[in-house]
């Protein structure tokens, strides 16, 4: 019996995070159009995108091409996985890497000097959101003396209590992780940013180009369950607070997204590494003195 | 269903024009007719792009670049020509280094007049585009199920 709770909690997460993925990039594209004025597409655009892709010719510059945005997604579903079913934090945001990594090898591998750009790009991004990733995973051990997710909520006063530094970075690094302005260096995801003829994405067409922004789906739903997890607690009414929280955090990095512009790669990293130097760190010396 | 009619996503090239079609494409962004609310992206990378809007006459020196594009983009696609000089070469078309309308180098689907073509008209033109575009698409799953 527990085993079937198991696939279909799995089976759910699966099929549900993708969704509400989507939704949530939707509501983005509304909000955004709202602030500058316009009307905005349907909420439920972004599925009528990927819809679309996953009929169109997709266009194959070499044979690994298509492979690693294919790796990249099924490491994105496990990170996601994970987290959501009570795993090992830790592992989680290793699998996350290596997704990003088979990305960039995508991006390698698309053989334009634009895809080129936008990967070493991406690549700069990594380096400078990473090191915040990992320092989030030590807080939560910190706070609550484990690295699995279903013990880190297990406790009776929220982390975000303890964590309010490492909370305030993970914010700024979610900036790079949502692919924002203004750290949104690589692809220029959004809407109708020409920038380096979307870099990383540059030769993706059809069905690897939507595979391409549903693994952004997952990566975004991983980003606020982490968000969450700083919120929630043993008492069921957290789980309110909590979603309360990550729907503000959504709406302050759309309001971000539109009041600034896109910086250069020197201050992307310079600055993810100030934050987590300055913030991060201080708050969990500082943790480390009262224990 | 097809869900091209809903997400149109669209690259813009400007061939010879003087700037004013391209500055009423633009103006299709804008908060006024914000064509966005349809779905329609300005992607400026012909691999992402189903409609391909041409502004200005074709001469020698772009129609390898205009050729380019057209094969970049996946199929199924569509070409618009918008203003008068994409359509003929308009005022122009008897300039010693002009060669033409874009129908001249690539096959043109839709032509949307006008000098310079007003937002509503290039509106009109991408709408019966998305027309076009979703018979391709139709024919595109036959030949994919016959397969």
């Amino acid at each position: 019996m527990d085993i079937l709770i198991f696939i279909l909690r799995l089976i759910g997460i699966i099929v549900l995070s993708p969704i509400v993925g989507g939704l949530m990039a939707g509501i983005d594209r509304k909000i955004s159009a709202r602030m500058q004025g316009r009307t905005g597409p349907p909420i439920l655009q972004p599925f009528y995108d990927v819809l679309k892709l996953m009929k169109k010719e997709g266009i194959e510059v070499n044979r690994l091409h298509r492979f690693y945005v294919y790796i990249a997604l099924i490491f994105s579903v496990f990170t996601t996985a994970i987290v959501l079913m009570g795993g090992d934090i830790l592992l989680a945001m290793f699998a996350l890497t290596l997704g990003a990594i088979f990305f960039v090898l995508g991006g390698y591998a698309g053989n334009s000097s634009y895809s080129f750009l936008g990967t070493e790009r991406e690549l700069l991004q990594m380096m400078a959101y990473e090191p915040m990733v990992l320092i989030t995973g030590a807080g939560f051990y910190y706070t609550s003396g484990s690295f699995f997710t279903k013990n880190i909520i297990d406790v009776s006063i929220p982390s975000i209590a303890y964590l309010p530094g490492v909370f305030a970075g993970m914010v700024f690094v979610l900036v790079f992780k949502l692919r924002k302005s203004p750290f949104d260096l690589s692809m220029s995801h959004h809407g109708g940013h020409q920038e380096i003829v979307s870099g990383i994405s540059t030769e993706y067409s059809g069905k690897e180009l939507a595979i391409i922004e549903i693994t952004h789906w997952y990566e975004s739903v991983f980003a606020f369950t982490i968000i969450t997890m700083f919120f929630v607690t043993k008492n069921p009414w957290s789980y309110l607070f909590a979603a309360l929280a990550s729907i503000l955090v959504y709406l302050f990095e759309i309001l971000i997204d539109n009041c600034f512009a896109r910086v250069k790669w020197q201050m992307a990293l310079k600055s993810g590494w100030i934050v987590t130097g300055v913030l991060a760190t201080l708050n969990l010396v500082i943790l480390s003195l009262f224990r | 269903m097809n869900y091209n009619t809903k997400s149109p996503w669209i690259i813009h090239y400007d061939g010879t024009s003087c700037n004013g079609c391209d500055i009423e494409v633009l103006a299709c962004l804008t908060p006024l007719y914000d064509v966005e609310r349809f779905g329609v992206v300005n992607t400026g990378n012909p691999k992402h792009a189903d409609i391909f809007l041409i502004t200005g006459s074709v001469n020698e020196q772009n129609i390898p670049v205009v050729k380019q594009l057209y094969d970049s983009m996946p199929e199924p696609k569509v070409v618009v020509a918008v203003g008068i000089c994409a359509a003929t070469g308009g005022i122009f078309a008897d300039c010693y280094n002009v060669s033409g309308g874009v129908d001249k180098v690539i096959p043109v689907d839709v032509y949307v007049p006008g000098c310079a073509a007003r937002p509503e008209a290039i509106i009109d033109g991408v709408v019966k585009a998305i027309g076009i575009l979703n018979e391709r698409q139709n024919q595109l799953n036959e030949r994919q199920n016959r397969r």
